[in-house]
Parts: C-alpha cells; sequence; structure tokens
C-alpha cells in the first residue's frame, strides 16, 4: 500500500497518460482504420492494393519496430520536431488501424448481399444503401472485435514508456529505479491496467445492449 | 460482379472508376515520390548506404539477430503451447482451488500489458540474463492466451464424445488426454499458429530490455556507422522489417493452409469399420458355434 500512496503523484501522471495515449491513438486508429477499409472495399484498383499492403505490412511488423521507425527515422526523415508524445499516438495508431480496418472489412462482408441488392432494387441511392442498410448492419457485428482491439491497444500503449511517454510502464521503470519491491509495484499497475480494460470492456457491453436487436 | 456496397458498374460507374482510379493512383505515387524524395535528400537512398548489405560482417550481425529472435521464440512457443494445455486443463478441472488458481492466473497475465510482465521478470529476477526474462514473460502472457484458446476447444468437441469415453470405462485424464485434447488441439490449430505469430512479433519486446535480437542488433549496427556522415537506419531497419514481416506472413500462411486443410478433410475422423467378431472359444459354447459369423454380419 506504501508504493501507492507515497507516489501517488507518479501513479496519477502515468494513469493519466496511459489513458491520453489510448484515447488519442484509438480515435485516429478508427478513423483511419474506416478509411482503409474504405479503401480495401472500394472498387477503385490502387486504392483497393494500398488498403491490402498497408494491412498486410503494419499487422506483420512488430510494434516495438514501428516505434523505432516512428522515433529516429520519421524526425530525420520526413517531419522533424514532434513530441514524444505525437510520435507514440503515430506509431500506436497506425498499428491498430490495421486491425480496425479487418474488423471493420469482415463486419461489411458480414452482412449479406440480398439486403444491399434489395435496398437497390427499391431505388435507395449509395449513401442511403450504406447508412440505413449496410452500416447499422455492420456496426453490430464489429463491436465484439473492436472491443478487444481497443483492450489491446491499451496494454499496447506502454511500449511508449519506453519510449520517453509519462505513462503506466514509465510509473513502474521510475519505481524500479528508485528502489522499491518490483512485485509491490507491478501488484498496482495491474490493478491500474485492470480498471482501464475493464471499462472497455464495460462500455462495449453497455454499447452493445444498446445496440442490439432481435433478429 | 455485384457486392454488398457496389452493384455492377454501368457505363457512367465505369468511367468514374477509371477516372478515380487515375487520380488515385496519382495521389499515391505522389505520397511515394514525397518519401523517395525525402529519403534521398537526406542522403539514405546513397549506393554506399546499400553496400554494406552485402558485406559479410552486416550479414553475420544481422544473422545472429535473427538467431537470437529465433531462439527467444522457439523456447517461448513450446513454453507457452506447453502451459496453455496446463492452464486450460486447470481450469476445467473438477477441484475448486485448481480452478480458482487457473482462472487467476490467467485472468491476471492477459490484463497486464506484455512489456510489463517481462520487465518485472527482468528487474526482479534475470537482472542477467534478459533473455530467459523475455522467454519467462512470453510464457505466462500467450500461454495464458493459449490457455483460453485451448479451453474453448476443449468445450467444443461434442459432449458425445466424452461420455462414451466413460462409458468404455475410462479415467478423468485418459478422457481429457486421449479424447478431449488431441481433438481440440485440431479445431484450433490455426488459431494457436496466429497466436505464435503473435509471440514471434512479441519477442521484439527484447530490444527494451537490451536482449541483443534482431531489432536490438539492427539499431545498434546503425549506430555504430557512420556513412557519408549519416547513419543507415533505413537500410537496416528496412531489411530487418522484412525479415519479420517475411517471416510472420510464411506463420500466417501455413495457418491458413491447416485451416483449408482441415475444411476439405470430411468432418472429424472417419469412424473404422467393426473388426469382425472371433470365433468364439468353442471350449466355452458348445451349442452356439455360428455365432461369431452373425458378428461379421452384423458390420
Amino acid at each position: 500500500m506504501n508504493v501507492l500512496l507515497d507516489n501517488l503523484p507518479l501513479f496519477r501522471e502515468g494513469f493519466i497518460g496511459t489513458l491520453s495515449l489510448t484515447a488519442a491513438s484509438a480515435l485516429i486508429a478508427l478513423v483511419l482504420g474506416v478509411v482503409i477499409a474504405g479503401c480495401r472495399v472500394s472498387p477503385i484498383p490502387p486504392l483497393r492494393w494500398f488498403g491490402a499492403a498497408w494491412v498486410t505490412l503494419l499487422r506483420n511488423t512488430p510494434l516495438v519496430l514501428l516505434f523505432v521507425v516512428a522515433f529516429f527515422i520519421l524526425p530525420k526523415v520526413l517531419f522533424p520536431g514532434m513530441s514524444p508524445y505525437v510520435l507514440a499516438v503515430l506509431a500506436l495508431s497506425f498499428y491498430t488501424s490495421s486491425f480496425v480496418c479487418e474488423a471493420v472489412r469482415s463486419g461489411i462482408n458480414t452482412v449479406d448481399v440480398g439486403q444491399a441488392e434489395a435496398a437497390r432494387s427499391l431505388g435507395m441511392t449509395f449513401t442511403q444503401t450504406l447508412s440505413l442498410i449496410v452500416l447499422p448492419q455492420a456496426t453490430r457485428t464489429v463491436i465484439a472485435p473492436m472491443s478487444s482491439i481497443m483492450i489491446a491497444l491499451t496494454k499496447n500503449s506502454a511500449i511508449a514508456g519506453a519510449f520517453s511517454n509519462a505513462e503506466l510502464f514509465g510509473t513502474q521503470k521510475d519505481l524500479s529505479d528508485m528502489g522499491y519491491n518490483i512485485l509491490f509495484v507491478f501488484f498496482w499497475i495491474a490493478v491500474a491496467f485492470l480498471i482501464i480494460t475493464f471499462s472497455i470492456s464495460g462500455l462495449f457491453r453497455l454499447l452493445e445492449r444498446k445496440l442490439g436487436v432481435a433478429r | 460482379m455485384s457486392s454488398v456496397l457496389y452493384d455492377v458498374p454501368g457505363p457512367r460507374a465505369k468511367a468514374r472508376n477509371l477516372i478515380l482510379s487515375v487520380v488515385g493512383g496519382i495521389a499515391l505515387l505522389g505520397v511515394g515520390a514525397f518519401i523517395v524524395f525525402r529519403l534521398a535528400r537526406t542522403g539514405q537512398l546513397a549506393p554506399e548506404m546499400w553496400e554494406i548489405l552485402q558485406y559479410t560482417s552486416t550479414q553475420e550481425r544481422i544473422f545472429e539477430g535473427l538467431v537470437a529472435t529465433l531462439k527467444a521464440f522457439f523456447f517461448a512457443g513450446i513454453f507457452s503451447v506447453v502451459l496453455g494445455v496446463l492452464l486450460a486443463v486447470a481450469r476445467l478441472s473438477d477441484h475448486l482451488p485448481i480452478r480458482w488458481f487457473a482462472t487467476a492466473f490467467i485472468e491476471l497475465f492477459r490484463a497486464v500489458p506484455l512489456l510489463i510482465t517481462i520487465f518485472v521478470f527482468w528487474q526482479g529476477f534475470l537482472i542477467n540474463d534478459p533473455m530467459w526474462a523475455l522467454v519467462l514473460g512470453l510464457t505466462v502472457y500467450n500461454g495464458s492466451v493459449q490457455a483460453e484458446v485451448l479451453r474453448a476447444g476443449i468445450l467444443s468437441v461434442p459432449k458425445g464424445q466424452v461420455e462414451a469415453a466413460y462409458a468404455i470405462g475410462m479415467r478423468k485424464s485418459q478422457v481429457m488426454l486421449t479424447v478431449q485434447i488431441p481433438q481440440a488441439v485440431r479445431a484450433m490449430m490455426p488459431t494457436i499458429i496466429s497466436q505464435l505469430v503473435v509471440t514471434l512479433k512479441d519477442t521484439s519486446l527484447g530490444y527494451i530490455i537490451v536482449y541483443e535480437e534482431l531489432l536490438y542488433v539492427a539499431r545498434q549496427f546503425s549506430d555504430n556507422t557512420l556513412i557519408n556522415g549519416a547513419n543507415p537506419e533505413v537500410v537496416l531497419l528496412g531489411a530487418v522489417g522484412a525479415l519479420y514481416v517475411g517471416i510472420c506472413l510464411l506463420l500466417s500462411w501455413f495457418a491458413t493452409w491447416l485451416e483449408k486443410r482441415g475444411r476439405r478433410a470430411k468432418t472429424g475422423i472417419k469412424v473404422a469399420d467393426a473388426e469382425p467378431v472371433a470365433e468364439p472359444d468353442k471350449a466355452l459354447d458348445g451349442k452356439d458355434g455360428k455365432d461369431g459369423k452373425d458378428g461379421k454380419d452384423g458390420k
């Protein structure tokens, strides 16, 4: 208990850091993932190839390698002077976007073709078919995988701590350097992560219940 | 062919798609050209930069890193599957304390980031031996995930199989070992291999605890090398990235191939023809010597 109470500011900083990294990366990953999924299912070959290459490349690269590229190559070659926070968010969101893309794509693919054909034969436009028929059904199937993607993102954000970001892994490292027993530190860090991941899965379960329809 | 989103394109849609293809293609090429331009401007595309990949010393260093990565992956892969089987069985145990222990273990290590677990093993117990800290961390995390995969597999084995096994007098451990686990492993093989791909990718966390694996070697090597006043980071990290992607894709293809192969095979194992019943012992059976024949016909 002492480890926690004596270092409450450090823990708070780490907790908020993890939350903010996760939230920012989640937002960008969702937008990016949906855009890439749009590319992958589009009737335009170059965009489809781009989407496929994006997903294959990012899903099969270790996240640590992406962090290394973001921190040591990106500033040198493309845009110098970005803060570690921005670089970490970029690495995390690019990595996660490939998983979001695959979840969205498989969500769209689970919608029966007959549904869209029926909508078209009723005279619905493309936008109407998409927003009234396809997306509402796809969203419901996407929620469950999205929940685990977001939980994975939360856990992956720990790597940012090794790249000069303030979050829970950084807290653990600092406390371990200060000579606290690593097992007690581990206990409290684990509790902090459990709080975040349980909140996320709870949120998604709530969403699932809200959106759920008897089919 | 019509898809969920798009109808079969007519002449107007075809023309529009063509225009968008050209525009999109040009935009993507533009982004690519910008990146290449910046790479060239920072001297990363100079021929001398890429020459270092031809030197034996470079190749040997990268090979050492690759071996270190594969070594950690080899141990972590085997240990995690073994631990996964043990935890899955423990979580399905009839004894409450064992079940509770396994559940707590699985839920704890699945919820905590792998890096944090590895760091604890490293700082707490194995400060001089980062490889085993890495292997241990990978094992407890991936073991917990594999346990959940295998548990789902064990639960998916039809109940009749287990009941039949008990009915012919098998013990609890025999049912688990010879009936449930083989079928669970077979059904879950693609998922188990996908998790092994994750394990392979996660060996790169060794970079953070200064285990000299592939990524660490590439970074160290490029930091210590100066060509035209710049480090050959793009070259080396590119090469290492290609290695990671290649190995992961190979493993993924193997998983897909296994899955397809599993789907092609007829459901489950073919039931063998019944053995003809042996001739009844004449000494025991004086009158009905023809029973053996009936057995043969019954098959």
